[in-house]
């Protein structure tokens, strides 16, 4: 190790946190600059980075010590017992100190050093180019442009400088509907449907109070229908719930009066806003975390929660844009009140749903990049990145990727990636390791020049993508599967487990199928290597007994062993996402910020571990 | 009697039938005395309906006008609809249909008269016998022996004609325990745990009474199963407070004072009705696409069924813990030993015993620990979720048995030899069936029937290697462990596989796992293809070395 440690505590506790015969290792708790790192007595490696710690927080004092438990934003959930109260309180406010970080560049990903050289650093932020991605979809075009209205960040500061507009929308009406909607979040291009003709566009709310209009706006809004020669309707969704939309009209906010925009339809869509979704996870979080839980406690608490009724409404959304769409080739202008949360939610989805290439591995990166980051979402202020106000936390970012998930579960081989990409992303979206999702809007990422100081995470997650291919994956099994359709009856709205029990593996399945059928779709690939050097060896051979032999060591290199007996199976059981060799190692230890060791070992052991009768309940762990 | 008495009209055209994710269906309906019969009369005879008149719960029928509709709800949960024109027709259809699917008559069912349209290579009847089992045992312990003692039913009703009992135990004896367990199902081995020689015992309850009546010969049985200064474990599937209750009734529970060397651990898991109520509940909640998420949830909630599988799993897990962890032998019991306690000991094998997750070996797991063990199909499985009559015999103990299997399967994906279709399979067999393995109560009931001689049974069909093909697991690889779920709520689903079978589209679920063999299907072939290679290769490099050696 070449850390230096702030704080070193040995004979510190770590209890299971389902245990309730308080089953726990014991171990040294060091802290360095950037983690938590505790070490048990068998030398496995507990890893934790200081800016995924989203709570620390002291239990009164027991007779075996002082207890600590952190939260994290992965939804690990560690409990220490320290010895001596002194020491307790000593990391405490270590923590503390640590995990709020006033600043940008004390960021870990200002140290974070990947080993590339400027070039590559450089090359890797290129990756991701928005203005290929329009390219792709098909824009510019005879109806669409690229306007450079917001070159110098003047009319929208959250907005990126690229933006794709009607043709037809000057800029006085650019600028007009502007300063018409919330933040100066005017109606822009957000997909482009080349087939249909028709466009996902996206905007702020209007600021029309009561009865203020704008024509500008009303303008905006008649250009987009007319870009769209195959429908001149429109729909407008308001992603939030009505009586919400209604209340901002007081502030002088609202939303669109049908009567005074021409050919378009208005629609609700009842997305609860940020702070019932923060609550929400909360609930759901406290739930699942309950030691000893019947089956309907957690299902009356997740019912109570309405997390899984928030996700629903998230997929019901998109799911009307894409019918809008694809059934009847119109334009939808979505907006919620910013337009940075719901708003890419929903855009992000519709488009997911109708573009087989957002179920790429590439192509999802690329919607992030456009709907969530060039659109300002706020990264910096949904994840509490800096010390900020907690209000402005939400889970937004999570519940996207989460109904990805119940995408990739009702279409199993209609995506390129597989569920550990999406926990991956969303460790990252935390870890404030990579530059891409520091900070709240672009203009503030280019002040800050995140580009010349920190790297982007996709090369990386490139480089490794063995590990994020759904083996499954077969984009041309069914031609239907361009446009995805779910089934968003309730009862295909699941829990995501290994979302939010990520690291308790005693609740998952022991063996995993998706693990083990990645493993051989990669055994699959060597085999056939493997088939083809054989065979060209045959041949060589062959021709040598039929002409002359060429003087070749009888011993040639020997064939690669390929073994033919798999593992036992319970090495089959891998963690979701096989950590030693992943991005996130630090200098000077390549399996060091491997968070999963000590599962891995874990696993590996045949023989479960002794549970007392006491127990009764049959949790065991392996 | 003769079916055509009951068979009014025997055939209506212009029949429309409507099921959940096909389009619908124009063609003639037929009644025979088994079977529901739907012909489109298509050259390719793709649309064909055939449904056993066995096989259905209950019938609705309404009309309009004198275009009448048949709802028909099926004991494996399916919903099916007939538009039949003709008021007179509808109305002699669904008499009929009533009449034939409650047959009270065993001897009427469809067993009796279905004739295999393949060779019964081998007769399963004969495929997993007690005397079988037993030799296996011998060959690891002789502290065991078969006592025929109930070869006539006449100890007890409910049990085998033949069971293993310890050695020590003479059969008289043991006609005193029966007297002393209710039923007369004395204490007999389930399971004999190879790796500690511990075992796994089932009975009734003891009839102790209010008075604490007690029987030296049955604490002297069971105790014969004790290692020197050891103990064991009852588990009691029934709750302190039921327990105590059964007293009263003339039941009861070991006490402590005669049962020194045991400890009573009692485990509530619910029966008969409340198991029929919860899976109508359930049904219900999976069958209405309208709910939205709360009221889905609560629903799920209030069927109580994931708890259901939880109490059942957990006891499971107890057992085996007991057994494997502690080193200690078991007696698992509830009131008549013949379902919850079946749950347990059945489970438990899952659990601790490897050969139990092969295909055989759970065949003989279900004919060992179910159908010889006196589960009684016929009256448990007589309804399924949609029966409006209050029967009190019905109870859906097998399926949460089935279910509780798929819980583990899920969590052990390798570790089984059978997928999931062959637990469907069963479940829908165990409630109507062409094969007679699962009509009947008991032993006794099936040898007055003649079964054997007179019906089919499942085994003989689904052993031969083209049937077993679709029931294989790809994923199986042979693990000798003993495999311990977890029973969080978090790790528990509701098997979509039966109960959103008919509610929603599998088609890409299907694909993906179509995919799945492909591939390791082609993983087999490429590995056998090296080998091949490479030996071939090695014999060209021998050839060639000799060639030089000359």
């Amino acid at each position: 190790f070449f850390f230096t440690f702030f704080l070193q505590v040995e004979q510190v506790k770590l209890l299971d946190r389902f245990s309730t015969s308080n089953k726990s290792l014991t171990g040294t708790l060091y802290l360095t600059a950037t983690h938590l790192l505790f070490i048990d007595s068998s030398q496995r490696e507990t890893w934790i980075l200081h800016h995924h710690i989203a709570a620390v927080e002291k239990l009164p004092l027991t007779t075996s010590g002082c207890p600590l438990v952190i939260q994290c934003k992965n939804f690990r959930i560690v409990h220490f017992v320290v010895p001596r109260e002194r020491d307790c309180h000593d990391i405490y406010n270590s923590l503390l100190q640590l995990s709020r970080t006033a600043q940008y560049d004390e960021l870990y990903a200002f140290s974070y050093n990947p080993k590339q050289n400027a070039s590559e650093q450089v090359k890797g932020w290129q990756l991701i180019d928005l203005a290929e991605e329009y390219k792709r979809m098909g824009v510019p075009n005879a109806n669409w442009q690229l306007s450079d209205a917001n070159r110098d960040y003047k009319i929208c500061e959250t907005y990126p400088k690229e933006l794709y507009v009607p043709r037809t929308a000057s800029k006085p009406i650019i600028v007009g509907s502007s300063k018409f909607r919330s933040k100066g979040r005017f109606p822009v291009l957000s997909y482009y449907h080349k087939d249909k003709e028709a466009a996902i566009c996206r905007c702020s709310q209007p600021l029309s109070g009561f009865s203020a209009r704008c024509l500008e706006d009303e303008h905006m809004l008649q250009a987009i229908s007319k870009a769209n020669p195959s429908n001149r309707f429109m729909y407008v969704m308001d992603t939030r719930p009505k009586l919400n939309a209604m209340a901002n009209r007081a502030a002088g906010k609202g939303y669109e009066n049908e009567d005074n925009y021409s050919n378009i339809r208005f629609q609700f869509v009842g997305i609860e806003n940020i702070h019932v979704m923060r609550s929400s996870l909360q609930k759901l979080l406290e739930v699942s975390g309950t030691k000893g839980l019947s089956v309907n406690d957690f299902l009356s608490g997740l019912e109570s929660s309405g997390w899984l009724r928030h996700i629903k409404a998230v997929l019901d959304a998109a799911v009307f844009l894409v019918k809008a769409i694809a059934v009847e080739s119109a334009s939808v202008l979505v907006h919620c009140s910013d337009g940075w949360d719901r708003t890419s939610q929903v855009c992000s989805l519709g488009a997911l749903l109708l573009d087989s290439y957002y179920r790429t591995i590439k192509g999802f990166m690329v919607l992030i990049e456009k709907d969530w980051i060039a659109f300002g979402h706020k990264f910096s202020d949904r994840c509490c990145q800096l010390d900020g106000d907690p209000k402005e936390i939400s889970p937004v970012f999570t519940q996207f990727l989460e109904s990805v998930w119940n995408l990739t579960e009702q279409f199993p081989q209609a995506f390129e990636y597989n569920e550990a990409f999406l926990l991956q992303i969303h460790e990252h979206v935390h870890s404030c390791q990579f530059g891409n999702f520091l900070g709240n809007c672009q203009k503030e990422r280019e002040e800050l020049k995140f580009k010349e100081k920190t790297y982007s995470l996709w090369p990386f997650l490139l480089d490794e993508q063995k590990k994020y291919q759904n083996p499954l994956y077969n984009p041309d099994i069914s031609p239907e599967l361009t446009l995805l359709e779910p089934n968003t009856v309730a009862f295909n709205f699941k829990f995501w487990r290994n979302m939010y029990h990520q690291f308790d593996r005693s609740l998952h399945p022991r063996q995993s199928v998706l693990d083990l059928i990645m493993n051989m779709s990669e055994q699959n690939k060597q085999l056939e290597k493997d088939i083809k050097e054989l065979e060209a060896k045959i041949k060589r051979r062959n021709g040598q007994v039929d002409g002359v032999p060429l003087k070749e060591p009888l011993q040639s290199a020997p064939p690669a062993p390929v073994s033919l007996k798999s593992p036992p199976c319970f090495k089959k059981e891998q963690p979701l996402m096989p950590g030693t060799d992943s991005v996130r190692t630090i200098e000077g230890s390549s399996s060091a910020d491997n968070r999963y060791s000590e599962f891995m070992e874990e696993l590996a052991k045949a023989e479960p571990t002794v549970v007392s009768l006491e127990y009764g309940v049959a949790r065991m762990t392996c | 009697m003769e079916f055509a008495e009951l068979i009014k009209t025997p055939r209506v055209d212009n029949v429309v039938l409507h099921r959940p994710f096909y389009p619908a269906v124009e063609g003639t309906l037929c009644l025979t005395g088994h079977h529901l019969i739907l012909s489109s009369r298509r050259q390719d005879d793709a649309e064909e309906l055939w449904l056993l008149h066995s096989n259905i719960d209950s019938i609705e029928k309404r009309f309009v006008g004198s275009l009448g509709t048949i709802i028909i709800k099926c004991k494996d949960l399916r919903i099916i609809q007939l538009d039949i024109p003709g008021m007179e027709e509808c109305l002699n259809i669904a008499s009929s249909i009533e009449a034939l699917s409650t047959l009270d008559s065993v001897t009427l069912m469809y067993p009796f008269f279905y004739r295999p349209m393949f060779e019964v290579v081998e007769d399963g009847w004969r495929s997993f016998l007690p005397e079988q089992e037993f030799e296996l045992l011998s060959s690891l312990t002789d502290e065991w022996r078969l006592s025929c003692i109930n070869k006539e039913f006449s100890v007890c009703p409910s049990y085998p004609a033949v069971v293993i009992v310890p050695k020590s135990v003479d059969d008289e004896a043991l006609r005193k325990v029966a007297a002393f367990r209710h039923g007369g199902r004395f204490p007999v081995l389930s399971y004999y745990h190879k790796k500690n020689g511990m075992v796994m015992m089932r009975s009734s309850q003891p009839l102790t009474g209010t008075n604490g009546r007690r029987c030296k010969e049955d604490e002297k049985l069971i105790n014969a199963t004790l290692r020197a200064g050891k103990r064991g474990y009852i588990i009691d599937t029934r709750s302190l407070n039921v327990a105590q209750q059964a007293r009263a009734k003339g039941g009861g529970f070991e006490q402590e004072a005669h049962y020194p060397q045991w400890r009573r651990i009692h485990k509530s898991i619910e029966r008969f009705n409340i198991l029929q109520e919860s899976l109508i509940k359930l049904v219900e909640a999976c069958n209405d696409q309208s709910h939205n998420m709360d009221r889905w949830l609560s629903k799920l909630e209030a069927s109580n069924w994931l708890t259901h599988i939880k109490e059942i799993l957990t006891a499971a897990c107890l057992a085996a813990q007991c057994i494997d962890r502690e080193g200690a032998s078991v007696l698992v019991h509830g009131t008549e030993g013949t379902d919850s306690t079946l749950q347990v000991t059945s489970l438990a094998q899952i659990i601790l015993d490897p050969r139990c997750r092969t295909i055989r070996g759970f065949e003989s797991l279900v004919v060992r620990e179910w159908l010889q063990a006196g589960h009684p199909f016929q009256q448990r499985c007589a309804q399924s979720a949609y029966s409006n009559s209050k029967q009190k015999w019905e109870a859906p103990v097998f399926l949460l048995f089935l279910d509780c299997v798929w819980q583990i399967l899920r969590q052990f994906p390798c570790s089984f030899e059978f997928n999931e279709h062959f637990l469907i399979m069963l479940f829908e067999h165990a409630y109507a069936s062409q094969f007679g393995t699962f009509l009947g109560n008991n032993e006794n009931e099936r040898s007055k029937l003649k079964l054997q001689t007179k019906t089919l049974s499942l085994w003989s069909w689904v052993n031969r290697p083209q049937e077993l093909n679709k029931y294989k697991n790809p994923l199986f690889e042979a693990n000798s462990l003993v495999i311990w779920p977890s029973v969080a709520p978090q790790s528990l689903q509701l098997w979509e596989g039966v109960f959103l079978r008919w509610n929603r589209s599998s088609k890409f679920l299907d694909e993906a796992y179509e995919e799945m063999v492909t591939l390791i299907e082609y993983n087999k072939q490429l590995k056998a293809k090296v080998n091949a290679l490479r030996r071939q290769l090695a014999e060209l490099e021998t050839d060639d070395g000799m060639q030089e050696n000359h």
